[in-house]
């Protein structure tokens, strides 16, 4: 699977590029591309000149909380959404003016839109009729896929009588059918529960990766994306906040509202000098390379450490919260605002006792302007 | 564009056959050699019997709305909130009337209160010289309007929005104040306005039961048209009626849209229990009591009438050419009434699903809004004035449909279009938009899409539709009698005809066929009735 160049990253960011994933390769036209795509609902910018380039063979899930125009996004590439300026170009080729139906791209709807008066066969057969395959060809592709996508045999049953999950799976074999030189899933798991949903999206993975296609997915969920895609792209507002692999994204989130949405709450503002932060929370070591002056620090909860009680920042336990597969913390210093600490489950301090706490420069972040 | 392409044919359609004979007749009205003579509006309205009628067909209209409510509403609640044994056959049963021609409808009342009808027969009693007899028609004819759209309603509001309202303190009688009626409330008001439309512009039934005394606006253009002779005067009314028509139609638009408010609706098989305890026993009863006594008997003594005669004589008679009437034995009506109401029912259904599918598009903007008013006009419009309009406008060329038989299929497809177009635009706008989308993507173009999507979806509103047209060509009488020629006469008019004439035998006769014709629209319904989604229809 080809690897792209990243848009957007920040110059200080290291390629953490998985190691079995091939180089880039820079003769890799772009499949899709738009180009300051904008669109206003009552003037209201729902995408505000978006930029985002999606090469062949990759996976690339857009992430943000409703409303930040990911679903917008996938409809003015689908052509069901027409655009207030900029471009969608598919193979280099400007799609304005070229109706849903000719773009020769597939979607997979939110809630999955199964036509309910047909049955399983028909509706994944729906595509190969309107391009015209003859009723042997029809029949051949449908077992194919149906047996791609774990359902061998559910041709005849209808799809009312269908699980969340198998609807899931034939809305996917549905939007399969036609070979669409792009496919998109608009939050492709959103209503399953989550072990389906966790088991699903590895399948997705290995399924796109064996048939080499071009997807483009939205989600809201971060794991969810974080499974699915070589590339993440961060959307805030209708534009994009930050685009990297999954890691670089988790590891250096952009600005403070990637580092929110990601769920990161122990974000604080600081003045940088040397290699040391004056916060609310005290003197915190940085990064040697650290920009200066007046910043934006993120501190990931394993950044925090818990001491004994007359060491370091002074806290007191407010909350504990356990999570598997460790203990979410929250501390209370005396004049600033909550921390987030994860402990492990034997070392948890009991809620109401007081701990000191110092801080890893390795799990501290300098953040970008949002 | 396509849409305006969907729209282009209904458009037409009415064009030439509405709007033209509509304009037509009000110009030989109102033009005197070429110059308009509109003074002759005031001149009209000044006149004491003109105002008369004005102010009698606005009391009846809004004392028959009252009393539908007053009676209708209860009945509303009872279908939709409480299961017994029958439900389903009585609301089929309610709904029979609203589908039968008004001729009938007068007929049968009539029968009940008239001279010779059953009650002067107990004990004296005749209505048929008072309003009542009209008030009572009325609400016998728009009892189902209301437990259709309201009843309809309610039946789908969720039970648990109230009981949450009393989980936060409210009584039982406050939580229905504050919770159920207010989600009511514009169904009420839209049901109350289609009561009052349909009595405003009521025809047949006053027109047999009004006697000398009470005449309705209709009912006096028919006069001043077919008797009187003054057409500038029918002009007029017509115009009058057109303004009052257009405003009522305004307003329900207006309800109709906030009705459309999103609402939690829920599957109503699930919100029916059975009754609990005395009060609720007795209002069932109440109920079925005055479903009885006001919507059963009425036809049941209809039935009698008909029948009141050793082997079925009346009906024999109906078989032979009495040479008087008719030129043609009054049976044959039965089969002109079919052959025309199939006809209007096929051109009100392309008329009438083309522009829905028009209005169901979701960029429609002001000019469709426009079109959706427009197209509900011919519900309220006079059909005399349609109907007479198209004997002094379709004559000559560019439409020369004179001798055509198509004239009373066209005339009576112009009120089946507005019923058509309201039972299926609710089932086009419940498809889910995102259902096309998936189609489109998936490579069908837009009428690929609405063949395999839109279609499957709405078959069953279809049939419905055709349904309520084929019932409603099959009893229209406002036009029909204008343009119907006397050898081809119809259910209606042969009926009409027959009541006009004395004699037991002609009245005998009349009962006959208005009995035939029930049985005809109540078989129509009773099939309707099995197709029926719950989603379907205003009416």
């Amino acid at each position: 699977m080809p690897q792209n160049m990243p848009q957007n990253m920040p110059q200080n960011t290291p390629q953490n590029t998985p190691p079995s994933e091939p180089p880039s390769e820079p003769q890799n036209r772009p499949l899709l591309s738009l180009e300051g795509a904008t669109v206003r609902f009552g003037g209201r910018p729902v995408l505000d000149a978006v930029d985002l380039a999606v090469v062949e063979h990759e996976i690339v899930c857009v992430l943000g909380p409703s409303g930040s125009g990911k679903s917008t996004l996938l409809r003015a590439v689908a052509g069901l959404q027409p655009l207030e300026s900029g471009r969608v170009l598919l193979d280099s080729r400007d799609q304005s003016g070229v109706p849903a139906h000719k773009r020769g791209v597939g979607l997979m709807f939110q809630d999955h839109q199964l036509f309910p008066q047909r049955d399983v066969a028909g509706n994944v057969a729906f595509g190969l009729r309107m391009h015209g395959a003859s009723r042997q060809q029809q029949d051949a592709r449908v077992g194919e896929l149906l047996d791609l996508v774990g359902m061998p045999g559910a041709a005849r049953r209808a799809v009312a009588g269908l699980s969340g999950g198998e609807q899931q799976r034939v809305a996917l074999a549905r939007a399969l059918a036609p070979r669409p030189r792009l496919l998109m899933l608009d939050e492709p798991l959103g209503q399953l529960d989550r072990s389906l949903r966790e088991r699903l999206v590895v399948e997705l993975r290995e399924l796109f990766g064996v048939l080499g296609t071009t997807v483009l997915a939205v989600t809201h969920d971060q794991g969810e994306a974080f499974a699915l895609a070589d590339r993440v792209v961060v959307m805030r507002d209708g534009r994009i906040a930050q685009s990297g692999t999954p890691l670089e994204v988790w590891q250096h989130p952009a600005d403070e509202f990637v580092a929110r949405f990601l769920g990161f709450d122990n974000v604080v503002g600081a003045t940088i000098a040397g290699e040391a932060a004056d916060t609310p929370w005290g003197k915190l070591p940085v990064p040697e390379d650290a920009p200066q002056g007046t910043r934006t620090l993120l501190v990931r909860p394993a950044g925090v450490r818990l001491l004994p009680a007359d060491e370091g920042l002074r806290c007191t336990v407010a909350a504990r919260t356990f999570k598997g597969t460790h203990v979410a913390v929250q501390l209370q210093p005396e004049d600033a605002p909550r921390l987030d600490a994860a402990c492990a489950l034997r070392e948890a301090p009991e809620v109401g006792s007081v701990v000191g706490v110092d801080f890893d420069a390795a799990e501290i972040v300098v953040l970008g302007d949002a | 564009m396509t849409r305006l392409g969907l729209m282009a044919l209904p458009v037409a359609f009415f064009a030439v056959f509405f709007a033209y004979p509509v304009a037509a007749i009000v110009a030989r009205g109102l033009k005197v050699d070429g110059a308009w003579q509109l003074g002759r509006i005031g001149d009209v309205l000044a006149q004491s019997d003109i105002r008369h009628v004005l102010w009698f067909t606005t009391w009846q209209a809004l004392a028959s709305t009252a009393l539908t409510l007053l009676i209708a509403l209860p009945g509303a609640y009872v279908f939709a909130r409480f299961d017994f044994p029958g439900r389903h056959v009585l609301r089929a049963v309610v709904t029979v009337p609203f589908v039968l021609p008004t001729v009938v409808v007068g007929t049968a009342f009539l029968a009940l209160v008239g001279r010779g009808g059953l009650l002067d027969d107990l004990w004296g009693v005749r209505l048929d010289t008072t309003v009542w007899a009209i008030l009572l028609a009325h609400v016998f004819f728009n009892y189902a309007v209301v437990v259709r759209t309201v009843g309809g309603l309610w039946a789908q509001l969720d039970p648990r929005q109230e009981e949450a309202a009393r989980m936060l303190g409210a009584s039982r009688f406050r939580a229905w104040r504050k919770v159920t009626l207010p989600a009511l409330g514009p169904a009420v008001a839209a049901a109350a306005l289609m009561v009052f439309l349909f009595t405003f512009t009521s025809f047949g039934v006053v027109q047999i039961l009004g006697g000398p005394t009470f005449s309705t606006l209709e009912v006096e253009i028919y006069r001043q048209t077919s008797e009187v002779f003054d057409l500038s005067t029918a002009a007029v009314l017509t115009i009058v009626q057109f303004v009052a028509v257009g405003a009522i139609l305004a307003v329900h638009a207006w309800t109709v849209r906030r009705r459309e408010s999103a609402l939690r609706l829920v599957d109503p098989s699930v919100t029916a229990r059975r009754p609990r305890g005395a009060g609720q026993w007795a209002l069932l009863a109440g109920v079925l009591g005055s479903v009885l006594v006001l919507l059963v008997l009425p036809l049941a003594v209809l039935v009698q009438r008909s029948l009141d005669t050793a082997d079925f004589g009346y009906y024999r008679a109906l078989t032979h050419d009495d040479g008087g009437t008719f030129l043609v034995p009054p049976i044959a009506a039965i089969g002109n009434s079919l052959e025309y109401a199939v006809a209007a029912t096929a051109i009100a259904v392309v008329i009438g699903g083309l522009a829905a599918a028009a209005l169901t598009r979701r960029d429609a903007g002001r000019l469709v809004r426009g079109f959706d008013a427009l197209l509900m006009l011919p519900l309220g419009v006079s059909a005399v004035t349609v109907g007479f309009g198209f004997l002094i406008s379709l004559d000559k060329p560019p439409v020369d449909l004179r001798s055509s038989w198509i004239l009373v299929p066209l005339a009576q497809a112009l009120v089946g279009v507005p019923f058509v177009v309201r039972t299926m635009l609710p089932v086009l706008r419940a498809v889910d938009g995102r259902l096309r989308e998936a189609a489109a993507v998936l490579g069908a173009s837009p009428w690929r899409v609405w063949r395999e999507v839109d279609l499957p979806l709405v078959r069953r509103a279809l049939l419905i539709a055709a349904g309520f047209a084929f019932a409603v060509s099959l009893g229209e009488f406002g036009a029909t009698v204008f343009i119907a020629r006397p050898d081809n006469p119809t259910l209606p008019v042969a009926v009409a005809r027959l009541l006009s004439r004395p004699g037991d035998l002609n009245y005998g006769q009349a009962m006959a066929l208005s009995t035939i014709l029930m049985v005809v629209c109540a078989v129509a319904l009773l099939v309707l009735e099995r197709l029926r989604t719950d989603r379907t229809g205003e009416f």
